[in-house]
Protein backbone atom coordinates (compact mmCIF):
# COMPACT_ATOMS: atom_id res chain seq x y z
CA UNK A 1 0.00 0.00 0.00
CA UNK A 2 1.62 3.14 -1.58
CA UNK A 3 0.22 6.56 -0.60
CA UNK A 4 0.21 8.16 -4.44
CA UNK A 5 -1.75 11.07 -3.74
CA UNK A 6 -2.79 12.94 -0.35
CA UNK A 7 -5.09 10.52 1.19
CA UNK A 8 -4.69 8.00 -1.62
CA UNK A 9 -3.03 4.75 -1.46
CA UNK A 10 -2.48 1.97 -4.53
CA UNK A 11 -1.86 -1.46 -3.76
CA UNK A 12 -1.08 -4.58 -5.78
CA UNK A 13 -3.28 -6.85 -4.68
CA UNK A 14 -2.29 -10.74 -4.28
CA UNK A 15 -2.40 -13.74 -6.60
CA UNK A 16 -6.01 -14.98 -6.68
CA UNK A 17 -7.98 -17.42 -8.86
CA UNK A 18 -10.00 -15.74 -11.57
CA UNK A 19 -12.46 -17.54 -13.53
CA UNK A 20 -14.22 -16.21 -16.85
CA UNK A 21 -17.49 -18.28 -17.83
CA UNK A 22 -19.10 -17.77 -21.00
CA UNK A 23 -22.62 -19.85 -21.16
CA UNK A 24 -26.45 -19.03 -21.77
CA UNK A 25 -28.48 -18.23 -18.85
CA UNK A 26 -28.70 -22.18 -17.35
CA UNK A 27 -24.88 -22.04 -17.42
CA UNK A 28 -24.51 -18.47 -15.76
CA UNK A 29 -27.78 -19.33 -13.04
CA UNK A 30 -25.72 -22.67 -11.77
CA UNK A 31 -22.69 -21.18 -11.42
CA UNK A 32 -24.29 -18.11 -9.36
CA UNK A 33 -26.16 -21.14 -7.37
CA UNK A 34 -22.68 -22.98 -6.77
CA UNK A 35 -21.81 -19.97 -5.09
CA UNK A 36 -24.18 -18.98 -2.74
CA UNK A 37 -26.41 -16.71 -4.85
CA UNK A 38 -29.83 -16.82 -5.88
CA UNK A 39 -29.46 -15.54 -9.31
CA UNK A 40 -26.66 -14.17 -11.52
CA UNK A 41 -26.00 -10.32 -10.28
CA UNK A 42 -27.94 -8.21 -13.13
CA UNK A 43 -25.82 -6.10 -15.59
CA UNK A 44 -22.49 -4.45 -14.50
CA UNK A 45 -23.19 -5.29 -10.92
CA UNK A 46 -21.03 -7.57 -8.32
CA UNK A 47 -22.50 -10.34 -5.92
CA UNK A 48 -20.53 -12.26 -3.31
CA UNK A 49 -21.77 -15.37 -1.79
CA UNK A 50 -20.52 -18.19 0.45
CA UNK A 51 -18.14 -19.70 -2.74
CA UNK A 52 -17.01 -16.47 -3.60
CA UNK A 53 -17.89 -13.34 -5.94
CA UNK A 54 -19.38 -13.36 -9.85
CA UNK A 55 -18.93 -9.93 -11.64
CA UNK A 56 -21.18 -9.66 -14.14
CA UNK A 57 -19.01 -8.91 -17.33
CA UNK A 58 -21.75 -8.95 -20.18
CA UNK A 59 -24.72 -11.20 -20.81
CA UNK A 60 -23.53 -13.87 -21.44
CA UNK A 61 -20.23 -13.30 -19.44
CA UNK A 62 -19.52 -13.51 -15.62
CA UNK A 63 -15.99 -13.37 -14.23
CA UNK A 64 -15.62 -15.48 -10.99
CA UNK A 65 -13.39 -14.78 -8.10
CA UNK A 66 -13.73 -17.98 -5.92
CA UNK A 67 -12.73 -19.03 -2.39
CA UNK A 68 -10.13 -21.81 -2.37
CA UNK A 69 -13.13 -23.87 -1.44
CA UNK A 70 -15.89 -22.27 -3.89
CA UNK A 71 -13.58 -23.84 -7.20
CA UNK A 72 -14.47 -26.95 -7.33
CA UNK A 73 -17.93 -25.85 -6.61
CA UNK A 74 -18.28 -24.27 -10.21
CA UNK A 75 -16.81 -26.98 -11.72
CA UNK A 76 -19.04 -29.49 -10.06
CA UNK A 77 -22.71 -27.53 -11.05
CA UNK A 78 -21.01 -26.88 -14.37
CA UNK A 79 -20.47 -30.20 -15.41
CA UNK A 80 -23.51 -31.17 -16.96
CA UNK A 81 -24.19 -27.75 -18.76
CA UNK A 82 -22.92 -26.23 -21.94
CA UNK A 83 -20.16 -23.65 -21.29
CA UNK A 84 -17.18 -22.17 -21.75
CA UNK A 85 -14.88 -21.69 -17.96
CA UNK A 86 -11.74 -20.62 -18.51
CA UNK A 87 -8.67 -19.30 -15.60
CA UNK A 88 -7.43 -16.29 -16.76
CA UNK A 89 -5.49 -15.73 -12.91
CA UNK A 90 -2.09 -15.28 -14.73
CA UNK A 91 -3.47 -13.31 -17.42
CA UNK A 92 -4.76 -10.47 -14.67
CA UNK A 93 -2.76 -8.50 -12.12
CA UNK A 94 -5.03 -6.57 -9.75
CA UNK A 95 -4.91 -3.54 -8.15
CA UNK A 96 -6.74 -1.93 -4.95
CA UNK A 97 -7.01 2.27 -5.35
CA UNK A 98 -8.34 3.56 -2.02
CA UNK A 99 -8.72 7.40 -0.81
CA UNK A 100 -10.81 10.29 -0.91
CA UNK A 101 -9.22 10.90 -4.34
CA UNK A 102 -9.43 8.21 -6.19
CA UNK A 103 -12.72 8.38 -8.17
CA UNK A 104 -10.48 11.58 -9.31
CA UNK A 105 -7.49 9.85 -10.65
CA UNK A 106 -9.33 7.49 -12.41
CA UNK A 107 -11.28 10.17 -14.06
CA UNK A 108 -8.47 11.23 -15.22
CA UNK A 109 -7.86 8.06 -17.37
CA UNK A 110 -11.24 6.83 -18.40
CA UNK A 111 -13.75 8.96 -19.75
CA UNK A 112 -16.88 7.31 -17.56
CA UNK A 113 -18.60 9.40 -14.94
CA UNK A 114 -16.99 7.93 -11.42
CA UNK A 115 -19.67 9.82 -9.25
CA UNK A 116 -21.47 7.31 -6.46
CA UNK A 117 -24.95 8.31 -8.21
CA UNK A 118 -23.77 6.98 -11.30
CA UNK A 119 -21.16 4.51 -10.76
CA UNK A 120 -22.26 3.47 -7.11
CA UNK A 121 -20.85 0.48 -4.45
CA UNK A 122 -21.15 -2.95 -6.14
CA UNK A 123 -20.89 -1.74 -10.22
CA UNK A 124 -18.35 -2.64 -12.23
CA UNK A 125 -17.27 -2.71 -15.77
CA UNK A 126 -14.50 -3.35 -18.25
CA UNK A 127 -13.84 0.28 -19.96
CA UNK A 128 -10.32 2.09 -21.36
CA UNK A 129 -7.93 3.01 -18.65
CA UNK A 130 -5.80 5.60 -20.72
CA UNK A 131 -5.09 3.15 -23.79
CA UNK A 132 -4.99 -0.30 -21.67
CA UNK A 133 -8.06 -2.58 -21.41
CA UNK A 134 -9.35 -2.45 -17.37
CA UNK A 135 -11.72 -3.86 -15.48
CA UNK A 136 -12.83 -1.75 -12.24
CA UNK A 137 -15.25 -2.70 -9.56
CA UNK A 138 -16.27 -0.08 -6.96
CA UNK A 139 -16.24 -2.27 -3.63
CA UNK A 140 -16.51 0.84 -1.22
CA UNK A 141 -17.60 4.58 -1.73
CA UNK A 142 -13.67 5.04 -1.79
CA UNK A 143 -12.30 1.87 -3.06
CA UNK A 144 -11.81 0.42 -6.12
CA UNK A 145 -10.29 -2.79 -7.42
CA UNK A 146 -8.39 -2.70 -10.83
CA UNK A 147 -8.33 -5.42 -12.91
CA UNK A 148 -5.60 -5.30 -16.24
CA UNK A 149 -3.33 -7.17 -18.35
CA UNK A 150 -0.59 -8.74 -16.54
CA UNK A 151 1.26 -6.81 -19.58
CA UNK A 152 -0.13 -3.60 -19.12
CA UNK A 153 0.25 -3.77 -15.21
CA UNK A 154 3.52 -1.20 -15.39
CA UNK A 155 1.94 1.06 -17.47
CA UNK A 156 -1.59 1.22 -15.85
CA UNK A 157 0.30 1.64 -12.24
CA UNK A 158 2.32 4.53 -14.13
CA UNK A 159 -0.56 6.14 -15.20
CA UNK A 160 -2.36 6.28 -12.04
CA UNK A 161 0.63 7.74 -10.44
CA UNK A 162 1.15 10.14 -13.12
CA UNK A 163 -2.47 11.57 -12.67
CA UNK A 164 -1.83 11.56 -8.87
CA UNK A 165 1.08 13.04 -8.93
CA UNK A 166 -1.35 16.29 -11.07
CA UNK A 167 -3.85 15.95 -8.38
CA UNK A 168 -1.77 16.63 -5.70
CA UNK A 169 -0.16 19.48 -7.19
CA UNK A 170 -3.31 20.88 -8.04
CA UNK A 171 -4.31 21.00 -4.59
CA UNK A 172 -1.47 22.35 -3.47
CA UNK A 173 -1.85 25.18 -5.89
CA UNK A 174 -5.12 26.21 -3.75
CA UNK B 1 -16.73 12.04 -29.46
CA UNK B 2 -19.43 10.02 -30.31
CA UNK B 3 -21.81 8.90 -27.28
CA UNK B 4 -22.59 5.02 -27.73
CA UNK B 5 -25.57 3.54 -26.46
CA UNK B 6 -24.52 -0.04 -25.87
CA UNK B 7 -27.86 -1.89 -25.24
CA UNK B 8 -26.38 -4.29 -22.59
CA UNK B 9 -24.40 -0.90 -20.73
CA UNK B 10 -25.93 1.95 -21.24
CA UNK B 11 -24.39 5.23 -23.18
CA UNK B 12 -20.33 4.92 -23.16
CA UNK B 13 -17.90 7.14 -25.18
CA UNK B 14 -17.04 5.87 -28.72
CA UNK B 15 -13.15 4.89 -27.83
CA UNK B 16 -14.93 1.75 -26.31
CA UNK B 17 -16.35 0.60 -29.43
CA UNK B 18 -15.16 -1.21 -32.46
CA UNK B 19 -16.52 -0.64 -36.10
CA UNK B 20 -18.10 -3.49 -37.91
CA UNK B 21 -19.55 -2.16 -41.14
CA UNK B 22 -23.29 -2.32 -42.52
CA UNK B 23 -25.44 -4.27 -40.69
CA UNK B 24 -27.84 -6.99 -41.96
CA UNK B 25 -25.86 -8.37 -44.83
CA UNK B 26 -26.97 -12.01 -44.98
CA UNK B 27 -23.83 -14.48 -46.03
CA UNK B 28 -24.39 -16.71 -48.77
CA UNK B 29 -25.14 -20.30 -49.37
CA UNK B 30 -21.50 -21.78 -50.00
CA UNK B 31 -22.48 -22.77 -53.68
CA UNK B 32 -23.48 -19.05 -55.18
CA UNK B 33 -21.51 -17.75 -58.25
CA UNK B 34 -18.56 -15.70 -58.15
CA UNK B 35 -20.39 -12.47 -58.90
CA UNK B 36 -22.74 -13.17 -55.72
CA UNK B 37 -19.90 -13.62 -53.70
CA UNK B 38 -17.90 -11.04 -54.25
CA UNK B 39 -21.28 -8.75 -53.89
CA UNK B 40 -21.52 -10.71 -50.33
CA UNK B 41 -17.83 -9.84 -49.65
CA UNK B 42 -17.16 -6.00 -51.46
CA UNK B 43 -20.50 -4.47 -52.59
CA UNK B 44 -21.93 -1.94 -49.84
CA UNK B 45 -24.43 0.49 -49.89
CA UNK B 46 -22.09 3.74 -49.02
CA UNK B 47 -25.59 5.10 -47.70
CA UNK B 48 -26.09 9.07 -47.58
CA UNK B 49 -28.44 9.21 -44.88
CA UNK B 50 -29.78 6.92 -42.07
CA UNK B 51 -27.15 3.74 -42.18
CA UNK B 52 -27.75 0.59 -40.39
CA UNK B 53 -24.47 -0.36 -38.70
CA UNK B 54 -22.97 -2.81 -36.33
CA UNK B 55 -21.06 -1.89 -33.36
CA UNK B 56 -19.17 -3.98 -31.17
CA UNK B 57 -18.43 -3.29 -27.61
CA UNK B 58 -14.88 -4.34 -27.44
CA UNK B 59 -13.76 -2.62 -24.73
CA UNK B 60 -16.54 -3.41 -22.19
CA UNK B 61 -19.69 -6.26 -22.72
CA UNK B 62 -18.15 -7.68 -25.80
CA UNK B 63 -21.24 -7.85 -27.75
CA UNK B 64 -21.81 -7.04 -31.26
CA UNK B 65 -25.00 -5.02 -31.91
CA UNK B 66 -26.86 -2.59 -34.14
CA UNK B 67 -27.21 0.90 -34.32
CA UNK B 68 -28.93 3.11 -36.79
CA UNK B 69 -26.76 6.49 -37.81
CA UNK B 70 -27.05 9.19 -39.73
CA UNK B 71 -24.29 9.40 -42.08
CA UNK B 72 -24.53 13.43 -42.85
CA UNK B 73 -25.15 14.17 -39.33
CA UNK B 74 -23.46 11.23 -37.36
CA UNK B 75 -26.35 11.19 -35.12
CA UNK B 76 -27.64 8.14 -33.86
CA UNK B 77 -31.19 7.17 -33.83
CA UNK B 78 -31.33 3.63 -32.60
CA UNK B 79 -29.79 0.83 -31.00
CA UNK B 80 -30.59 -2.73 -31.46
CA UNK B 81 -29.93 -6.01 -30.55
CA UNK B 82 -28.34 -8.42 -33.31
CA UNK B 83 -30.94 -10.81 -34.86
CA UNK B 84 -33.41 -7.80 -34.11
CA UNK B 85 -35.64 -6.04 -37.44
CA UNK B 86 -34.47 -2.98 -38.40
CA UNK B 87 -36.67 -0.18 -36.26
CA UNK B 88 -38.24 2.19 -38.56
CA UNK B 89 -37.21 5.68 -37.91
CA UNK B 90 -38.12 6.84 -41.60
CA UNK B 91 -35.54 9.51 -43.27
CA UNK B 92 -35.31 11.27 -40.15
CA UNK B 93 -32.24 13.57 -40.25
Amino acid sequence: MVEIAEGCALAGLPPMVRLVLQGRAAALDAAATSLGLAAPPPMLRAASGTGGTALRLGPFELLILPTPDGRAGVDTALATVPHSLVEVSDRNVGFMLEGARAADILAGLCPLDFALSSFPVGMMTRTLLDKAGAMIWRTDAQSFHIEVWRSFGPYVEAQLREVAQGISFSLLAV
Amino acid sequence: MLLIDCPYCGPRAEIEFAYGGEAHIARPAADVSEAEWAAFLYLRDNTKGVLAERWRHSHGCGRFFNALRDTRTDRFHAFYEIGTPRPDVGDAA
